[in-house]
């Protein structure tokens, strides 16, 4: 899957989810401030991601630090990358 | 104690949404009970009819409030949205602490709770649980989602006594403002349709069964030939308020509600009980502080279950003798669980208000275990001064309000 790919695959299931104009989902926007989520919608997010890129990050330190869209870009290419990174190792 | 009053009222009912819907489908006499396929797929359910509200959408609720809300909680939402704008509510007046509510249902979400276990119990993870679920099956969600959509900072009260739900949300939200500890309340309850519903009457052979080709023909309150309760959902909203309140915001008054009582019956946790049902029918008159012969129409709590409808009428005739005028709405609504008490209450005040009485649909051939009270059988142009409202709970929970046009002499 290509890193556009993934992204769009972020920006759709968000915006379906938090009924957001798809317009409004760029890398800069603040989660809280700029798209209206709360808390409650930030562990919605997680589970969202969880199930389309079907990984688990519930437990990760790095999700705390995510502010924007594109941090929640950036964090889910890293970590399919670190995945397959590993599972190069592996096979 | 402060004189309590009806400023506003909101329905979601079977027949759909808002009060003029309600009442031009009664005023027609018409049935919402409708054939409900899906529940021929449920094994040894023998009932297949419902009365399901239709033309209903929760969009309109914008999705931060939506997204805690079941059904139940957008039906109470909306009704609430209605009631406030008959009654000239104001966000100042839901903000300033003097404004309370106090809604229930019988359970918190059977759907939400439904989908939680289905996946849980498929998957044993909680991988797939979302944030909002809690929300959704708590027992006091309509309540909480209702006061969250309306900035409400007042009392917050959720009754949870099935059938009787909203009568005892009417009754306490009453006794709040007669005391002085709020000047308005939303009163009323919830529910939303789920099999289970169903079943529940069902598993105890009190659900309607024998009219699953002809729905439009059941439920049969005191009729002979009655099987039982048909399964609805909806939610009804009152708007009440101190009259002092109601007077200084020159704000509609509806109705004025003068008494209630709610009593606890302890032989039977399922059959109802003559006894009890008279104990709390004269309680509330004597909360209202007027005899017998002063309530001119009773709307029945009558589900059409062999066994209520008897005892019902049987308390009635001993209160009040032969001749007084009685009805009951379940034979248009089915039966609307948690809503009942105050959707019911609603279409009283508007038979109050347009001086004609609703009879009893489905009542062809009187049950004559039932005879007694005056059983309306046609529409009837009548001046009515004060009506009370019945509801009674499996569980033991018997309630009653009293409802009087208003007057300036108390």
């Amino acid at each position: 899957m290509t890193d556009e790919k993934v992204i769009e695959i972020i920006d759709t299931s968000l915006a379906n989810e938090f009924e957001l104009d798809i317009e409004m989902m760029v890398p800069d926007a603040l989660l809280y401030e700029d798209l209206g989520l709360d808390s409650l919608d930030r562990v919605d997010t997680v589970i969202l991601l969880e199930q389309a890129f079907k990984f688990k990050i519930r437990e990760e330190e790095e999700i705390r630090k995510i502010r924007t869209l594109g941090d929640i870009h950036v964090f889910v290419i890293n970590k399919i990358h670190n995945l397959r990174e590993t599972e190069g190792d592996i096979t | 104690m402060k004189r309590v009053v009806v400023t506003g009222m909101g329905a979601i009912s079977p027949f759909g949404k808002g009060v003029d819907v309600l009442m031009d489908s009664l005023f027609a006499n018409e049935s919402a009970v409708k054939s409900v396929p899906a529940l021929a797929e449920i094994g040894s359910l023998r009932t297949r009819v419902a009365a399901i509200v239709p033309g209903v959408d929760p969009k309109e609720i914008p999705r931060k409030f939506r997204r805690s809300m079941s059904q139940m909680s957008v039906y109470a939402t909306l009704a609430c949205q209605e009631a406030v704008a008959m009654s000239h509510i104001t966000e100042g007046h839901c903000s300033s602490g003097d404004l309370g509510v106090s809604i229930g249902s019988t359970v918190g979400s059977p759907i939400a709770t439904h989908a939680f276990y289905k996946d849980f119990l498929s998957s044993t993870t909680l991988d797939n649980v979302r944030a909002t679920l809690f929300f959704q099956i708590m027992s006091h969600s309509c309540a909480s989602n209702v006061a969250h959509v309306l900035g409400i900072t007042g009392r917050l009260l959720a009754p949870s006594s099935a059938c009787s739900t909203s009568t005892q949300a009417i009754g306490y939200g009453y006794e709040m403002i007669a005391s002085g500890k709020q000047d308005i309340m939303l009163c009323g309850g919830s529910d939303e349709f789920h099999l289970l519903s169903a079943a529940t009457f069902d598993i105890i052979n009190a659900a309607s069964i024998n009219y699953n080709e002809r729905p439009h023909m059941t439920p049969r309150p005191f009729d002979v030939h009655r099987d039982g309760v048909v399964m609805a959902e909806g939610c009804g909203i009152l708007v009440l308020e101190s009259f002092e309140s109601a007077v200084n915001r020159n704000a509609p008054i509806l109705a004025e509600v003068i008494g209630f009582s709610t009593v606890t019956d302890h032989v039977s946790i399922a059959d109802p009980n003559v006894d009890s049902i008279e104990i709390c029918i004269r309680k509330a008159l004597l909360d209202a502080n007027i005899s017998p012969h002063e309530v001119h129409y009773v709307n029945a709590h009558a589900t059409g279950t062999v066994l209520g409808d008897i005892a019902e009428a049987g308390a009635i005739t001993r209160v009040f003798g032969n001749n007084i005028a009685l009805s009951s709405l379940k034979g248009h609504l089915g039966h609307t669980m948690a809503a009942s008490g105050a959707l019911e209450t609603i279409a009283t005040i508007e038979m109050m208000r347009r001086s004609t009485l609703i009879p009893t649909r489905n009542l062809d051939n009187i049950d004559p275990l039932c005879e007694g009270p005056r059983f309306l059988q046609n529409f009837d142009k009548a001046e009515i001064e004060v009506a009370i409202k019945n509801n009674f709970a499996l569980g033991g929970v018997n309630s009653c309000v009293v409802i009087r046009r208003l007057k300036n002499d108390r």
